[in-house]
């Protein structure tokens, strides 16, 4: 149920209230930030999946507010809710893109995201310095936006990709595990 | 009592926009109409801080704790009672709508304005357009931001 209507909201934010841009634009401006940074930290990809995933961050705080605004949701019920979420109005809002969920956990704290498309990738080649391949997450920026945004809602939660079909794996999987929902209420002591 | 003419337009007017920030500092206010008596800076932030604190009462107070969902295994999120949403006089209408990240708008019209919903909708995506996505805003401090200012007028002013 929960999952039709997330997708609903998102064709239709994506329909009638999101400016487009040209999807190269958005390629090219992302894969020159990588390449830039890897110039930068000398190929300490380490380091790099480090920047972009504090970059992202810093979008996602922000982010977020565009996101309700737009999507005019209110807060979730429950993590699943918040999955389906981000994965059906979010994407789709800001990259149009559905990636699918899959692989929840028994106790429903950690799920993932399959990329079956991933705009941010589309013309590239891992460096091929045989360290790149095993070593940088071309995407990292999406992890952390994701960590920013839910954060800025109550939820702390801890993002990073397991596979990528740039490093030749057969998917680019991101898993999401929730850490906790963070009450914002004082303690009743403090007064 | 409200107040009213015969045969004549009741006026509608929006006065003035406060926004709170999820500590309860006034990180922005801007007057469209005269209307309300004027208050300088000092005042604007307790009447900020002040509605901040009644508010977060408000929301304990909620008449009856609201119903939690049954227990499952899949991790819920705590409901969150609205708080104070109007508060009405005579002469002015206060609507707040706080956001789901926690920041508060907090629009004063007269008590006749229609559509406050919708335009607190605008002047929220005014607000993440012309802060949020500038990069050279800083989260939760006051809103220093011309085009945020001049978009608001425009849209308020057109409102009427």
């Amino acid at each position: 149920m929960a999952s039709t209507k997330a997708a609903r909201i998102g064709e239709d934010v994506w329909k009638t209230r999101v400016d487009k841009v040209n999807a190269e634009l958005v390629t090219l401006t992302y894969g020159t930030i990588v390449a830039q940074l890897c110039a930068d930290f000398d190929a300490d990809y380490a380091e790099v999946n480090r920047q972009l995933d504090k970059m992202g961050y810093n979008i996602g705080v922000r982010l977020i507010e565009d996101f309700l605004a737009k999507s005019g949701t209110a807060a979730c019920a429950n993590f699943r809710e918040t999955a389906e979420m981000i994965a059906k109005v979010g994407f789709k809002m800001f990259l149009n893109i559905t990636p699918p969920i899959t692989n929840w956990s028994g106790d429903n704290k950690q799920f993932s995201l399959i990329f079956d498309e991933n705009p941010l990738a589309d013309f590239v080649e891992l460096p091929d310095d045989g360290r790149a391949q095993d070593e940088l997450w071309f995407s990292n920026i999406l992890c952390g936006v994701i960590r920013g945004a839910l954060e800025m809602v109550q939820l702390q939660v801890e993002a990073h990709f397991v596979s990528d079909v740039l490093r030749g794996n057969d998917t680019t999987e991101m898993r999401i595990s929730l850490i906790r929902i963070i009450d914002d209420e004082m303690p009743p002591d403090d007064e | 009592m409200r107040r009213e003419w015969e045969g004549e337009k009741l006026p509608r007017v929006v006065f003035t926009l406060l926004i709170v920030s999820k500590a309860g500092g006034l990180i922005y206010n801007r007057e469209f109409h005269a209307g309300l008596s004027k208050q300088d800076t000092n005042e604007l932030l307790i009447i900020a801080g002040t509605f901040h604190g009644v508010h977060a009462i408000s929301q304990k107070l909620c008449p009856v704790p609201p119903a939690q969902p049954p227990p499952s295994n899949i991790p819920t999120m705590p409901v969150r009672p609205s708080g104070i949403e109007v508060m009405e006089s005579a002469n002015f209408r206060l609507q707040c709508f706080q956001t789901v990240t926690g920041t508060k708008f907090l629009l004063f019209t007269e008590p006749q304005q229609p559509n406050i919903d919708g335009i607190m909708r605008r002047i929220y995506e005014l607000y993440c357009d012309f802060a949020m996505k500038n990069p050279f805003y800083t989260v939760e401090m006051p809103i220093r931001c011309e085009k945020f200012d001049r978009g608001l007028d425009g849209f308020v002013k057109a409102t009427r």
